[in-house]
């Protein structure tokens, strides 16, 4: 259960959201939609399009030979300590076995979105229906999305159920802003919702049904909206994955010279720990995320060099380029820029 | 015998304590009902594999009875309709009942010694109360359903109850700040693991804090607390002084 608290505007994790049933689309599993804010067929027809390998490598011609062009293998003088820090790619090539790329600029063919089988679900048009489920004091619309998601898991063998289906699939379930107030839900108007536990009891039920089948799900959550802290720690208890989007749009941070290149930080609050006593621990925590024309790439933390007033001032675009060779593995120690010669 | 355990984690995932906690008291032969509430048996099954124990061997054999949670909460809600004699444990789901009665029920039928049952002391383990409140409970009906099962478990079957709280220094969830309070009052035995005060760090995972709680029992001792650093491995968790991981020595 992959819990994503949304960024101030929405946008960058409604491209993660999409990114997500993207990536199902391709592995050819199946969807589940679910929103208040927008139709899911909407949703669907804005998924970004795959990047196949051949044309990522021309895309990144000139960018990638610039890089490659200096040799890795030179040892490293002044910054030595660097050289012992894993290169960090900033080309995906080499990962293009597990998961995919997308061009954000273009959209994914209607052909390629027919392929798999999806189910959507959009709050307004099932109001209509009363859940047949025994309520427990849940916000009427998280109980019906529980009724629906639970039966199309078992109506589709999800949950292996149906004995005869030899092939089994994955189901890709995308929320998105839950809890906001088109939800019915106030946790994110007022300091003292009128019903505390719908939100959490949601994602319980929800995170039964996922343990159940053969599904994963992503949630975006407005949760700087959530006023009610102690939600947020339960919330975060009850998930397996909790990553937070914090754009710089309207804050100060973005004229703050240090983000520059960035347009966001990603927070990642939680890993999963499943079937084992330890989890994925990654080497470090601070991590970025950009919005180029084409990519949106989420990387390390990297600050631009600091320049004193002592040293030749560089114009924007040296310290721009220097910073992207650094985000390339600290391989190249910015070779031929004249603003680093001490 | 007849011990209150509190696990209490801050900032981490105190999880391996539960792992521990469960194959140490099926290896030694007890009779353990597992009340598990965030996590489905494979999970735990999987872990107990790496750890040497087989739950579902336990589980046949009647030497663990384990509720999984959420398990039972699907049932309760998309279910038919219950037979009267066999209520859900989680029966305040429904909201019929704002108490944890049927929850104790269980727990109590559970660890009552059947006859022909050879197995030493009971022991309750649950992982982890801080759910219960998440899912509706009042802070008051889960120390309720502590304190019964303190009485019952404790007490009458002298048997050992181990239990999983979390809890954030500057947490706002007054409802859970305060089940751990008073749990820990009462409690005879803490560990609490804590993340680093300093940060993320790769080869220290956590710090662990032991409070006997010998001031529980009588009246002029003092709490006894000891404090260790650990690092999780795979089918391991080493433990060591503060200050003297492996990755400085």
């Amino acid at each position: 259960l992959v819990f994503t608290e949304e960024d101030k505007y929405g946008l960058y994790s409604n491209l993660l959201f999409k990114y997500f049933l993207a990536e199902g689309v391709v592995c050819g599993h199946d969807l589940f939609v679910a929103s208040a804010k927008e139709h899911p067929d909407n949703i669907l027809k804005e998924l970004p399009a795959p990047l196949l390998d051949d044309t990522y490598q021309k895309e990144l011609g000139d960018e990638a030979a610039a890089v490659k062009s200096e040799d890795f293998q030179d040892s490293m003088k002044i910054a030595w300590r660097y050289q012992n820090l894993p290169k960090m790619e900033a080309s995906p090539t080499t990962y293009t076995k597990f998961g995919h790329y997308y061009d954000v600029s273009k959209k994914m063919s209607p052909e390629l979105c027919q392929s798999v089988k999806w189910h959507s679900f959009y709050l307004h048009e099932e109001l209509s229906f009363e859940p047949k489920m025994k309520t427990c004091k849940m916000n009427s619309g998280y109980a019906r999305l529980l009724q629906s998601i639970q039966r199309i898991i078992s109506q589709e063998g999800f949950d292996g159920s149906d004995p005869q289906k030899k092939q089994r699939n994955v189901l890709r379930i995308g929320i998105q802003s839950l809890g906001s107030i088109l939800w019915g839900d106030d946790v994110c108007c007022s300091d003292t919702p009128e019903d505390t536990h719908s939100l959490t009891k949601f994602l319980y039920v929800l995170r039964g049904l996922l343990r159940k089948s053969l599904s994963a799900c992503i949630i975006t959550v407005p949760a700087h909206l959530i006023q009610n802290k102690a939600i947020m720690e339960r919330v975060t208890n009850l998930s397996d994955m909790v990553v937070g989007l914090e754009s710089f749009i309207g804050s100060e941070r973005e004229t703050n010279p240090l983000y520059k290149d960035y347009h966001g930080l990603v927070h990642v609050h939680q890993i999963p720990r499943l079937n084992s006593l330890i989890c994925d621990v990654s080497d470090t925590k601070d991590l970025a995320f950009r919005l180029k024309r084409k990519l949106f790439t989420i990387e390390r933390l990297h600050l631009p060099p600091d320049l004193s007033d002592t040293v030749s001032r560089a114009s924007k675009q040296d310290l721009a380029g220097s910073a992207k060779l650094l985000s390339s593995g600290c391989g190249a120690m910015a070779i031929g820029k004249k603003h680093l010669d001490f | 015998q007849g011990k209150f355990t509190l696990l209490r984690d801050t900032r981490t995932d105190g999880s391996f304590l539960v792992h521990h906690f469960l194959s140490f008291y099926l290896r030694a032969g007890c009779k353990v009902c597992f009340v598990a509430l965030l996590q489905s048996f494979s999970h735990y099954n999987i872990v107990a594999q790496k750890l040497g124990v087989s739950l579902a061997a336990a589980k046949e054999q009647g030497q663990l009875v384990f509720l999984e949670g959420l398990k039972s909460c699907l049932d309760l809600l998309f279910g038919e309709e219950e037979q009267p004699g066999q209520p859900s444990p989680l029966q305040f789901l429904s909201g019929s009942t704002s108490d944890l009665r049927a929850l104790f029920d269980f727990v109590r039928v559970s660890l009552t010694p059947a006859d022909g049952d050879s197995w030493k002391g009971p022991v309750l383990l649950v992982d982890d109360l801080s759910v219960l409140l998440s899912l509706g409970a009042a802070p008051v009906a889960v120390l309720d359903f502590i304190h019964y099962c303190r009485v019952s478990v404790c007490c009458q079957l002298k048997g050992n109850v181990v239990v999983l709280v979390h809890s954030n220094e500057d947490s706002e969830d007054e409802e859970n700040e305060l089940v751990v309070n008073s749990l820990c009052h009462h409690s005879d035995l803490i560990l609490w693991a804590e993340g680093l005060a300093t940060g993320f760090c790769k080869d220290v995972h956590g710090q662990i804090k032991i409070i006997k709680r010998l001031s529980l029992r009588q009246a002029a001792e003092q709490d006894l607390v000891q404090i260790y650093q650990y690092k999780i491995q795979d089918r391991n968790v080493t433990f060591f002084a503060r200050g003297l991981s492996a990755a400085v020595l």
